[in-house]
């Protein structure tokens, strides 16, 4: 028996959702700007799912930019918003220090281009303060881009707050809202934002299909220039099938809000529990309380995470030691890092993130398994088995 | 068994890999980061620049075709600590250095092999040409010449330590290089076309002198060319560039010299380098430091088959221990170009006796 507890760099299909994906495929080939009947069934079917996503995060269907994922939402929201914005002399980009590579890496490529560039730094709780955005925040500001929920910890942050402090000062708010999205009730309404991000494939829908969520009247400048897709905000032939899938995950989650959050949350805090209990030397990362239900982050004393990934692997075991966009690079984790850990834990941290398939079962397979793998890795490290020899 | 493969992207520990997987054993390869050309290139990344990431991608490429778990773990740290900065000092020193050997010891049967114990391994197998036996007599574990004279990489495996032999693995080692090419293409591996590396890994174009001199600006400092009593003859970029018995790039016309002119000795003090005619490169005797033994230590003199460099027939010489890891040899005929900071590889037949550090 495998157990997948890496939920959050991807997850698991539902079974209706592969249904639907699989019937689309085959069925609904048409393009979607076609005037007959075939492009009217993929317009319909888009349109169907345009409603269930805006379902899910309380929005109006028209407000809807369907994408490639996450990625290119947070790309389209930065780029766009920064583009449109630049003819009124606002030249300034504010970001969590803790935001995905997605959102940092754009501010890198706008900085490469003129743009200024202020990184709000978090506690050690991994929370960002109102206070230290309204300090980065200046009068030519365009944007504020805030994750809701942090991939590596959970963390989830303020937005209301933040929007509102944006706001005061006539910039635009952006949450990527990738890891919350599907989990826990987002709101855009409540959250008070002008732009979201979101991805199917981080609750059980398919891979390339994401959202955008754009407030009405928000000026945006397209990144993607064509055909008149998506109002003009996203040029491209539609990917129906994972539109379609992306809409079948978006009804599942919402029909699942009332139940499952708390089941997740029971069966990660039952998961914390017992590693915190039965494996000495360890410590959860980052705020406990303000998190979504899948995710906890913990530091094993004296242990190479790398190492307990792969030993927990060959046990058929599946967890990441931060976001999988970084891992393979053994850099220490920036979201770690910038919550003030010291460096030993910023390489000694395992996410394990549950989600829909998870069971009690695999929650005790894992506890049982950790004592004894951490407690072989440790005997190890202070004894190290091979002696080097040569000059030094 | 479970078992370690050092999985480098190429055929040799590929079809080591498949060989262990079809005899049954439990087999997890492992490729090691151990730099990224792309960021040699002033930090400019452009696309497809780093070739480590093409033979990373190679290895888990074999390693889903044979049906085995593949990590990649990011020693670039490790690598850089024992074989880079040992490179670039050598260098620096007016020697010869000899990474891959460095990065054996120091390295794959270390940094990964340390890594192996922790998922239970109990052996680390690489794509080496080389032999291991256990000496039933001894208890020791022999390291001997790979079957295929032509292939023997026994020469950058000497400084392996009996711990570290004991839990080594050549599969390849039994087979001329011909048969593990055609092993690969019927196991349909990915890679069983692909030519041998030939440079040094971390230095894909070439460039020692620049890479040492970026690395350790120090070393490209200017100096003379001396002939063997002292004569000035000439001026040099830096005595990183040289190497003993090298001829090239001396800029010296053999006109004004009346022979072509070898480089006999780089002395770093005096940032000189010494030049001479091709018969006083040769000599009889050598010291090294840094010995290992893989036989037992030789109690006074004995006779080998002494072999200096990668490309060297070993030649009939006597070694004899000066004590603290040294050694004395005598060429019973005179050698070209003993270079320092290469290695001297000792033979008794295949067996490999020891060898350390050419001083």
């Amino acid at each position: 028996m495998r157990v997948y507890f890496d939920y959050n760099a991807t997850t698991p299909l539902a079974p209706e959702v592969v249904e639907a994906v699989v019937a689309a495929t085959r069925d609904l080939f048409g393009n979607a700007s076609s005037v007959h009947h075939f492009g009217q069934a993929a317009k319909a079917a888009m349109d169907e799912s345009r409603s269930a996503v805006a379902a899910l995060i309380n929005a109006d269907p028209s407000e809807i930019v369907f994408t490639s994922g996450g990625t290119e939402a947070d790309n389209l929201a930065i780029r766009g918003a920064a583009e449109a914005l630049e003819p009124t002399g606002r030249r300034h980009l504010v970001a969590g220090a803790i935001e995905h590579e997605a959102v940092l890496n754009t501010l890198k490529a706008l900085a490469r281009r003129g743009w200024r560039t202020t990184l709000v730094p978090v506690d050690q709780s991994g929370v960002i303060s109102p206070d230290s955005v309204r300090r980065a925040i200046t009068d030519d500001t365009a944007l504020v881009s805030v994750m809701h929920a942090n991939n590596e910890i959970g963390t989830i942050q303020p937005i209301a707050a933040l929007a509102a402090i944006a706001h005061e000062r006539g910039a635009l708010m952006h949450t990527d809202a990738v890891q919350s999205a599907g989990k826990i009730p987002v709101d855009v309404r409540a959250l008070g934002v002008d732009l979201l991000a979101l991805s199917a494939h981080k609750f059980n829908g398919p891979k390339g299909a994401g959202v955008l969520w754009v407030r009405r009247g928000t000026r945006m400048q397209p990144l993607l220039t064509g055909g008149k897709h998506e109002r003009n905000r996203r040029a491209g032939t539609e990917n129906v099938a994972a539109i379609v899938g992306l809409g079948v995950a978006a009804r599942l989650a919402v029909s699942k809000m009332g139940v499952e959050p708390a089941r997740v949350a029971s069966l990660r805090d039952r998961l914390e529990a017992a590693i915190l209990q039965q494996v000495p030397g360890t410590t959860v990362n980052g705020a406990r309380d303000a998190r979504v239900p899948n995710t906890t982050n913990i530091s094993f004393d004296r242990v190479e995470a790398e190492s307990l990934l792969i030993a927990l692997d060959l046990e058929g075991v599946a967890v990441s030691t931060g976001s999988a966009c970084s891992s393979g690079t053994l850099e220490p984790s920036h979201v770690l890092r910038a919550m003030g850990l010291p460096a030993h834990r910023t390489q000694n941290s395992l996410r394990f993130s549950l989600g829909l398939f998870s069971t009690e079962e695999e929650v005790d397979r894992v506890a049982a398994l950790l004592p004894g793998l951490v407690g072989k890795l440790r005997a190890l490290t202070r004894k190290p088995g091979v002696q080097t020899v040569g000059r030094t | 068994m479970r078992i370690v493969v050092a999985m480098s992207g190429g055929v040799d520990s590929s079809a080591a890999a498949a060989l262990l997987a079809e005899q049954g054993h439990d087999v997890i390869g492992l490729s090691m980061q151990l730099y990224d050309a792309s960021k040699e290139a002033g930090g400019q990344r452009s696309f497809g620049s780093c070739c480590s990431l093409d033979d990373l991608h190679d290895a888990r490429r074999v390693a889903a075709a044979i049906h085995i778990p593949h990590y990649v773990m990011n020693f670039e740290r490790q690598f850089t600590e024992h074989v880079v900065s040992n490179f670039v000092r050598e260098y620096a020193a007016g020697r010869t250095p000899l990474p891959c050997a460095h990065c054996n010891s120091d390295l794959k049967f270390a940094t990964l092999a340390d890594r192996a114990l922790t998922f239970g391994a109990d052996a680390v197998a690489t794509g080496h040409y080389a032999r291991v036996e256990r000496d039933e007599a001894t208890g020791r574990s022999l390291l001997k010449r790979a079957v295929d004279p032509a292939k023997d990489q026994t020469y950058f495996l000497f400084s392996l330590t009996q711990d570290q032999l004991a839990r080594a693995r050549f599969p390849v080692g039994d087979w001329p290089k011909d048969a593990v090419r055609e092993y690969a293409r019927r196991r349909g591996l990915p890679v069983a076309d692909k030519p041998d590396s030939q440079e040094i890994c971390f230095i894909p174009d070439h460039d020692y002198a620049s890479f040492v001199a970026s690395h350790a600006p120090g070393a490209a400092r200017e100096g003379d060319i001396v002939d063997q009593d002292g004569r000035v003859l000439g001026r040099h970029g830096g005595i990183h560039r040289f190497t003993v018995g090298q001829r090239k790039g001396l800029g010296l016309s053999s006109s004004s010299t009346g022979a072509p002119m070898y480089v006999l000795a780089l002395r770093p003090a005096e940032r000189a380098v010494v030049v001479g005619p091709k018969a006083s490169l040769e000599q009889t005797r050598l010291t090294a430091s840094g010995v290992n033994w893989i036989v037992e230590v030789p109690v006074g003199a004995r006779r080998v088959a002494a072999q200096i460099r990668h490309r060297h027939p070993a030649a009939p010489a006597t070694v004899r221990g000066t004590g603290e890891g040294g050694a004395e040899v005598l060429f019973d005929t005179p050698q070209l170009a003993i270079t320092p900071g290469q290695a001297v590889v000792f033979y008794d037949g295949d067996v490999v006796v020891g060898g350390g550090w050419i001083d």
